[in-house]
């Protein structure tokens, strides 16, 4: 993965998977560290599921017995000196949180890159879910709620409708 | 940045198009949206496919879906395209422009375009 994007695009697919009617993706700038979280309210995963689930070979695709997600994100998170944590818990069912954190100032360390744009493919892709994203960082905060414009657009009118697409990915990049 | 009265103008441009709307149709464009899909560059081929479907007007005939991993994962990025009583269309390596282009020549205009096609990128 090229740009920590496309791993949020990736993971965030996890938690719609998952069931979640509701998911939150915050990346936050702080202090040296760039922190990604993705909670979401979904299904959650089993003790055992969770042990092994940034094992490349576990996955619950059928197609083949290899899933690359979250190996890959704890791949980008490590190369950097950070870490990744999930906690998940089926009963009580809380839902999933997945947290990397990357050291931004480390070689390795991916660009966010385009962000607005894998949020406008999640919504394209699972228009019926609400998306909370907030990107937090210095120069100012970035922060749409799906919630939100479905209170203005009203119930006739799908999230995945090409204009509001567009509005969205708009909104999300920051003003020039 | 957009803002809120911009989204109000759409909503009210869209109520009264969206008895038509909401696709009946015919046409399904597929894109492979799993972990390989993505790290081989999907994401830009579905904004191209949205974005010029829509800019065609073939929002009524065309719907654009994500799907999971195809189980060709070499070569991804897929577009798949279904319509009733024809053969499925598997478009391989996609780019945007490749994209742009089936949007055009296939999903406006028929015709299938080969030279993108697994059929032909296997030979």
């Amino acid at each position: 993965m090229k740009e920590l994007s496309l791993n949020i695009l990736d993971v965030a697919k996890n938690s719609v998977k998952a069931g979640a009617d509701r998911v939150l993706i915050r990346i936050e700038e702080k202090d040296g560290w760039r922190t990604l979280s993705i909670i979401d309210n979904g299904c959650g995963m089993s003790p055992e599921f969770l042990a092994n689930v940034t094992d490349p070979f576990t996955t619950t695709r059928t197609t083949r017995p290899v899933g690359m997600g979250l190996p890959l994100l704890k791949l980008a998170a490590e190369q950097t000196g950070g870490d990744l944590q999930i906690e998940s818990s089926v009963v009580p069912p809380t839902g999933t949180t997945v947290r990397a954190r990357f050291r931004m100032d480390h070689l390795d360390c991916v660009p966010v890159g385009d962000y607005a744009g894998s949020v406008v493919t999640l919504i394209q892709g699972s228009p019926e879910i609400d998306f909370r994203f907030e990107y937090l960082r210095p120069e100012g905060d970035i922060v749409l709620d799906t919630a939100e414009i479905r209170a203005v657009l009203g119930p006739e009118i799908p999230l995945d409708t090409p204009d509001v697409l567009m509005w969205i990915e708009g909104n999300l990049k920051p003003e020039q | 940045m957009k803002t809120l009265a911009e989204l109000q103008a759409i909503r009210d441009r869209m109520k009264d198009s969206v008895t038509m709307r909401s696709g009946s149709g015919s046409i399904r464009a597929v894109v492979g949206m799993a972990t390989c899909g993505i790290a081989a560059g999907a994401r830009p081929v579905l904004a191209a496919l949205v974005e010029e479907v829509s800019a065609l007007g073939l929002g009524e005939k065309v719907t654009v879906t994500q799907t999971g991993c195809i189980g060709l994962c070499r070569y991804e990025p897929i577009v798949e395209v279904y319509e009733a009583d024809k053969e499925k269309v598997t478009y391989v390596k996609m780019t945007a422009e490749k994209a742009r282009r089936v949007a055009k020549e296939h999903l406006q205009g028929g015709k299938v375009v080969t030279e993108y096609t697994i059929g032909a990128v296997e030979k």
